[in-house]
């Protein structure tokens, strides 16, 4: 004995405590038809158990409690853009974008034309009601002119309130589409070619052939405040007058155009430097390491951010535990930038260095904007050509360093940022061995080994004039060290004239 | 002939069996029938909708009514 019935979804529908096989559409709505038919479709070609369906927002966000597949509910009208990540990473699955006239043609409009536009391997199904039915029947993109809606209590005016939204016609305008069809599920012979369509979305999935759009003129007799056979006779009559009922587009017997396959580059590859060629793969936890926090502020251009990174590549091959945190404006050149570092010897909590130990500022503005964070015992390295006109905290030491005029000096005026990693290094101020912080240079410049190497010679100079220089002035250092300390300061105000 | 909701009281003909917990009385099966033998109930379902019923024959066992039907599980076509 022959039944025929639904198919392709649960036996019963479990929602909020109860167990039930009524689903929550209103009676005559025509989301119910529209899911018995890719239920039904699903089911036929077995594709349930390969299909995953997004869901909108809209009455329809229920799907999951129905269709028999898999289910993912994407923010409200990115259902193409999700669906383009996981069409793409799982070839072999079926995407179906089951979506509402407010999610796809408001809110999703540029989401679905980007999809369609670039043929992503997805069917969507379009439920066009001409309401925004669960709201309570607020205007849609695709309302008609005239049509009164909860916020068009004197119909849609085109003038103000825009024309009636042809979504189909829209995307027959791109070239990627592969079938383009708009049927309606008002009446008996309207659903049978509704229910073809559907078949024939899902079966260019199932090949692989590309993108299938379906646009399904649904009744919502609630949202329309009419009965369901009236609202039927809706959406045959006035409707159709304005969609009218066509298949715009069927390539799909034609050989679907694959695209050429891109290289796979693997993530060491694209870093470089993974870490592993040099034997150093992981951090080594070291309790009695004093974590340290650093800040690096300049302009954009100054290499701060360099400076920071090197300093992480020099906590790195150390075998620390190490963040790298750049702050940057939208500018290339000339803009704010800094970057936090943090070297520890565990697992780094925060990235960032609201109060650091270590403050490196290229420009007055950078110096102005971080020193008062510096904590008391901490060290700033400002270049000398910025004035201070305002003091550190006591207990900072405040190190002046030509760094701009001692690059131009040793003929590589880009490198500031590699005379302050010198003077870093001259007063053993990071805990890095100095082998680290010389050696990140070769990291820095890899793509540019002459560089490292003229970088890795100024980094030499400039540590032992910096060496010298500071022994003449460590009378004075000491000097102001004491001065400091008379006021009631742990450490005392340094400030060194290299 | 009364409604049968566990199975067709005549094996020899199709029949509608009809789910009357599930339906919501949208009538939109009635209007569609072609052999007209679908009727709304004078009497109120559980839900306190007035549910469709067959009228007890002249099913042709097209599926008309079932394809028409929103509802998942309130008409369920029995063919022979």
């Amino acid at each position: 004995m022959a039944q025929i019935k639904t198919t392709g979804m649960y036996k019963s529908f479990p929602r909020s405590g109860s167990d039930t096989k009524t689903s929550h559409y209103c009676a005559g709505c025509g989301h119910g038809i529209v899911h018995k038919l890719i239920a039904e479709a699903l089911f036929d070609l077995e594709l349930q158990d390969e299909t995953i369906i997004f869901n909108p927002v809209g009455c329809s966000v229920f799907g999951y409690y129905y269709l028999d597949a898999g289910h993912i509910s994407a923010a409200h009208g990115r259902s193409p853009s999700a669906a383009t990540g996981i069409a793409r990473t799982l070839k072999d699955r079926t995407i179906i974008c089951y979506q509402g006239d407010g999610d796809l043609g408001a809110i999703g409009l540029n989401s679905t034309l980007q999809a369609a536009n670039r043929g992503e391997h997805i069917a969507v199904i379009f439920i066009n009601n001409a309401t925004y039915g669960m709201t309570g029947g607020q205007m849609a993109p695709t309302t008609l002119a005239g049509m009164k809606t909860r916020t068009t209590p004197f119909g849609r005016d085109p003038l103000t309130d825009g024309y009636p939204l042809h979504v189909c016609e829209m995307i027959n305008e791109l070239k990627a589409p592969v079938y383009i069809e708009r049927v309606s599920v008002a009446d008996t012979r309207r659903i049978m070619k509704a229910r073809k369509a559907v078949r024939k979305a899902l079966k260019i999935q199932k090949e692989n052939r590309g993108y299938a759009f379906v646009e399904i003129i649904a009744p919502c007799p609630i949202g329309l405040k009419s009965t369901p056979l009236e609202t039927a006779r809706f959406c045959m009559e006035e409707m159709e007058a304005e969609f009218p009922l066509v298949c715009l587009r069927d390539n799909s017997a034609d050989q679907p155009l694959l695209p050429t396959p891109k290289k796979i580059v693997s993530v060491k590859d694209f870093f470089e430097n993974s870490g592993t060629d040099l034997g150093i793969s992981t951090a080594v936890p070291d309790e009695s390491f004093k974590e340290l926090r650093m800040k690096f502020s300049g302009y954009g251009g100054q290499g701060v951010l360099s400076l920071g990174l090197w300093l992480a590549e020099a906590a790195r091959i150390d075998r620390r535990f190490t963040t790298w945190f750049p702050s940057y404006g939208p500018e290339q050149r000339g803009g704010a930038a800094s970057c936090a570092v943090v070297v520890s010897g565990r697992t780094v909590g925060s990235p960032d260095a609201d109060h650091p130990d270590l403050l490196v500022a290229m420009n007055q503005v950078a110096y102005e904007r971080f020193i008062g964070d510096v904590l008391p015992g901490g060290f700033a390295f400002v270049d000398l050509t910025v004035p201070i006109n305002v003091e550190p905290r006591a207990g900072v030491r405040l190190i002046s360093v030509p760094a701009l005029k001692l690059a131009e000096e040793f003929g590589i005026t880009q490198s500031a940022n590699t005379v302050i990693l010198a003077a870093i290094s001259a007063f053993g101020v990071s805990n890095l061995s100095r082998e680290s912080l010389l050696s990140s240079l070769d990291a820095g410049f890899r793509k540019k080994p002459e560089l490292a190497i003229k970088n890795k010679k100024l980094f030499v100079k400039a540590e032992t004039w910096i060496k010298d220089q500071w022994k003449s002035s460590e009378v004075r250092e000491c000097e102001s060290a004491e001065i400091a300390a008379s006021e009631d300061t742990a450490h005392g105000t340094g400030r060194g004239i290299c | 002939m009364p409604l049968n909701e566990s199975g067709n009281v005549n094996p020899k003909q199709p029949m509608p069996l009809i789910n009357a917990a599930e339906c919501k009385g949208c009538e939109r099966c009635v209007e569609a029938c072609p052999a007209k033998c679908l009727r709304i109930s004078d009497k109120l379902n559980c839900r306190g909708v007035k549910a469709v019923e067959y009228i007890g024959k002249g099913c042709t066992g097209c599926g008309i009514c079932f394809y028409n039907c929103p509802e998942p599980y309130a008409i369920v076509i029995d063919k022979p």
